[in-house]
């Protein structure tokens, strides 16, 4: 992908400077984890590699962040991987978001990737530039190299105390070569990595002025709201417009469409001067809706399909051990059980948006998107543009959970300014965003268990029942086998469990319901029936299921110390007044372990969650603080899942519309909540999804041990 | 459409919309002021929050006849990245915000806790905030917050955050 010259001048503006300027970008080849560091000379400044450092000579550094920014922390934790290798201090940087152009690989938020999958090119990045400067500096003052250092954005020389500041080198350094393999720091000297740094948008975030994408204005812009057909896959059979052109402010109605990775529906859309206007004039259209095929769907006749399915013999996953079948039929205790989880909405704080300017040849988008290289290239493929003929602003985003990466909302602007021929900001209502979808799809667990006459677990199936994410939205052909995307939390890696017979298995059930990522994914219902089930095994093998977790984990001493780490810090082997109880889960998704310990307690109201203790070891660490807040937001986003409404439709319509009957966690309900990290120099995992897959088997657990009773479908009742 | 008089933070507007037209939509589209967010349309969620004559209200669901002539606060009016109200204050010293969309509406609620009542326990901050939805699940860290703003409300100067990375926006 080639970027324009719109990008080149953007670049020169941003280093305010037409002198000397130092610019460093960096690729990652395909099939590679290396990372190929380029210099880019000022002639073609953002014509072929995008720069992740631009330094001019007038000193001013600026690091780009190439991931969008949803509540995860990328504008602290990508800008101080650069910043430590690169010696500045970040009150010495400006950072700005990539947009999507230039080689600068994959720009989506998503994964938990953020960290982990930029660990090394941006710190390698970081320190080629340093060694050039610190070259430069050498040579000027015809010194050994051995005798310079950098510091906060000045190279010194060591005997004599001479020092230049970066601003100085510029010029000298750009016309040296790029170091192939930089040094890296050694982490015991990080100033930055590993240290509670306080993120730079949280200032802009407290007083109201960080720009989400609701809030963009874009000059002679019209509001657009659009009007839904309540079973998703609508055809406009017919549509009145006569009462809603008559709401002072509205401009227009039209037909309009929204396009899905998996179909393109039919909708109505009223343009006026005003957000409100718009809506007022929605209300009051005439819409008749063709029948659609799927009006029967119901949340009872998918589970039943499920259900349906769980009765025949799935595709195997990959890694699967020994052979369960006999070991299950030769084991003296026989444990069966079924989990189910619902349809979840993602419900953003920030309804979708998207404002879009369609210029005939070339159209400008400000939306709140996960990943501007992926709206770039959908959006070019919708409109028959070439991909430098979209320009996308990534906005901070206002939440996002996987829904901010589906791109529906920005085709819908989009089309409406390419009919209109005028700047247009579409809003979905927060009735839009809850009952249209996309939804974390549901999930059925058939988990069978075989234990020994001495009690020890012999052979262990998952079978899992679910619509495929990557069927349905990436076109992915499954040929009957199993969907490889669709074992997190689960597979081999994640679950290491030492049980000599163990199958994974897989069934496809289909739905058009729209689905996507949200929040952890399969992980987030996989784990649910996994972890549950591992402590029925534990009752009906007479053991505690903390024991029989380190038994079953104990070649994998990551897992382990996390174990002992959460019994210890909750005080798990302590006994508890009666009417209270704990539970205990782990799991390990997006390379990084967690678990949890829940307190629960019988009280006159029902049950209370009175503490969460959570161990998460995620490797080398970029931010303490954000590793515990994202970690407390994992607690509360799964908990909402596990114990608020789940997802229902009648009639191919979804039944929720708001937060008044699609209730989420708030601070009255909110327990005690304590995030120890596991210290050690492993590679960086993810953060922002790991913690929450244990949260729902952890409670399921406290419940048994409390009540007695086994939860095995959302939402858990806290009675 | 009627003429409607508003004073927003201080200032006087004079503006020409719908009398039914709720004042979050008048804040944000006419006004101009856009750290009022939307949320829920439905006074469910208190992203919207704003004072009426220093009570905090939904303005998703107040109509602006219903508002004209008396003194609106918003997020705008409470502090400045140069001159922080210590609520605000509190907020970065405890990191609260993620995506930060529900903030400014939590802190609205949270600077009219702490007029009612100074020094509040945590029953009194669950029970006055849970109208404030965050899904980014920060609410411990509001908690904590509160109580910090609580502490240092009485030396209440203005503060300026310390100085980091500057932001394109």
């Amino acid at each position: 992908m080639k970027t324009s010259n719109i990008n080149r001048r953007n670049f020169l503006k941003t280093s305010g400077s037409a002198g000397a300027l130092l610019a460093l970008g960096f690729s990652i080849p395909a099939q590679s984890e290396d990372v190929v560091l380029h210099k880019i000379p000022q002639t073609t400044l953002g014509l072929e590699f995008s720069p992740y450092i631009l330094i001019d000579d007038t000193g001013k550094i600026t690091l780009l962040n190439p991931r969008p920014d949803m509540g995860q922390g990328t504008y602290q934790s990508l800008p101080a991987l650069i910043a430590e290798e690169l010696e500045v201090s970040l009150d010495q940087i400006h950072i700005s978001q990539t947009n999507g152009q230039g080689k600068y690989g994959s720009q989506l938020s998503g994964g938990s990737s953020s960290v982990r999958t930029r660990w090394m090119p941006l710190r390698k990045a970081g320190a080629a530039v340093k060694e050039m400067l610190v070259q430069a500096a050498a040579n000027k003052w015809q010194v050994p190299v051995s005798e310079c250092y950098a510091q906060e954005a000045k190279v010194y020389h060591k005997p004599s105390g001479k020092s230049f500041t970066y601003a100085e080198l510029v010029g000298d350094a750009s016309q040296l070569p790029v170091p192939k393999d930089p040094k890296l720091k050694d982490p015991k000297d990080f100033k930055l990595l590993g240290k509670n740094i306080p993120k730079p948008d949280v200032p802009l975030k407290v007083t109201g002025q960080a720009q989400f994408g609701i809030d963009v204005e874009v000059p002679g812009m019209l509001y657009a709201s659009i009007e839904r057909c309540p079973a998703i896959h609508g055809k406009v059979a017919s549509f009145d417009t006569t009462a809603t052109m008559k709401v002072p402010g509205v401009k227009k109605v039209l037909k309009a469409e929204r396009a899905m990775p998996h179909t393109t529906v039919e909708t109505v859309a009223v343009l006026a001067t005003n957000y409100w206007a718009a809506v007022q004039g929605r209300k009051k259209l005439k819409v008749k809706w063709a029948p659609v095929n799927e009006a029967a769907l119901s949340t009872e006749k998918f589970s039943a399909q499920m259900h349906e399915l769980a009765k025949k013999d799935g595709s195997d996953f990959a890694g699967n051990t020994g052979d369960f079948a006999k070991a299950y039929g030769e084991a003296s205790k026989k444990v069966q059980a079924t989990y189910e989880t619902p349809f979840a909405a993602h419900a953003a704080m920030e309804p979708v948006n998207a404002t879009a300017w369609f210029k005939g040849d070339s159209v400008e988008i400000w939306a709140p998107v996960q990943g501007p290289d992926g709206a770039i290239g959908e959006v070019a493929q919708y409109l028959g543009l070439k991909p430098e003929q979209v320009k996308v602003n990534v906005t901070f985003l206002g939440g996002a959970f996987g829904r901010k990466a589906y791109l529906d909302f920005v085709k819908e602007a989009v089309f409406l300014s390419k009919q209109v021929n005028a700047p247009v900001k579409l809003i979905w209502t927060r009735e839009d965003d809850m009952s249209q979808g996309p939804y974390r799809p549901a999930m059925l667990s058939v988990l069978e268990g075989g234990i020994d006459e001495k009690g020890n677990v012999t052979a262990f199936h998952h079978k899992i029942i679910s619509e495929s994410i990557q069927k349905q939205v990436f076109k992915a052909d499954l040929k009957g086998k199993a969907d490889g995307w669709a074992e997190e939390g689960i597979g081999p890696k994640d679950s290491p469990l030492q049980i000599p017979n163990i199958r994974r298995s897989y069934h496809n059930a289909s739905t058009d319901l729209p689905i996507l990522w949200w929040r952890s994914v399969y992980a987030s219902t996989n784990v649910f029936g996994h972890e549950s089930f591992v402590d029925e095994l534990a009752h009906a093998a007479g053991k505690d299921p903390l024991d029989l977790r380190l038994e079953l984990l104990k070649d994998s001493p990551r897992f382990v110390k996390v174990l002992e780490t959460a019994a210890e810090k909750s005080g798990y082997r302590e006994k508890l007044p009666a009417g209270k109880a704990r539970g205990i889960a782990i799991a390990r998704s997006f390379s990084t372990i967690c678990a949890h310990v829940f307190t629960v307690a019988k009280t006159t109201d029902g049950v209370k969650i009175e503490k969460v203790v959570s161990v998460i070891d995620c490797g080398m660490t970029v931010n303490p603080d954000n590793i515990k807040a994202q970690t407390e937001s994992n607690i509360i986003y799964g908990l909402t899942a596990a114990i608020k409404s789940p997802i229902t439709f009648a009639n191919g319509a979804v039944e929720q519309t708001n937060f008044h009957n699609y209730p989420v966690l708030r601070i009255n309900e909110t327990p005690v909540m304590e995030v120890h990290i596991i210290d050690n120099q492993e590679a960086p995992g993810g953060v922002g999804e790991p913690g929450l897959p244990p949260i729902a088997p952890a409670l399921a657990n406290a419940l048994f041990n409390l009540t007695g009773i086994r939860q095995r479908k959302y939402p858990l009742e806290l009675v | 459409m009627a003429q409607t008089k508003l004073t927003v933070n201080g200032k006087a507007y004079t503006i020409d919309v719908d009398p039914e037209m709720p004042l979050l939509w008048a804040i944000r589209d006419v006004v101009g002021l856009k750290g009022t967010k939307f949320g829920c349309g439905m006074a469910q969620c208190g992203a919207c929050t704003v004072h009426l004559n220093g009570s905090p209200i939904r303005s998703c669901s107040t109509p602006v006849s219903v508002v004209k002539g008396q003194k609106i606060t918003t997020i705008e009016g409470i502090g400045t990245p140069d001159h922080l109200h210590v609520v605000q204050q509190a907020w970065i010293d405890e990191q609260v915000t993620q995506c930060g969309y529900c903030q400014s509406g939590q802190i609205m609620s949270a600077v009219a806790l702490l007029k009612e009542k100074p020094k509040p326990t945590d029953e009194d901050i669950d029970l006055y905030m849970q109208g404030n939805i965050c899904r980014c699940g920060t609410y411990q860290r509001v908690r904590k917050a509160i109580h910090r703003a609580a502490d240092s409300i009485q030396e209440a100067k203005p503060a300026a955050a310390k100085k980091t990375a500057s932001l394109d926006r």
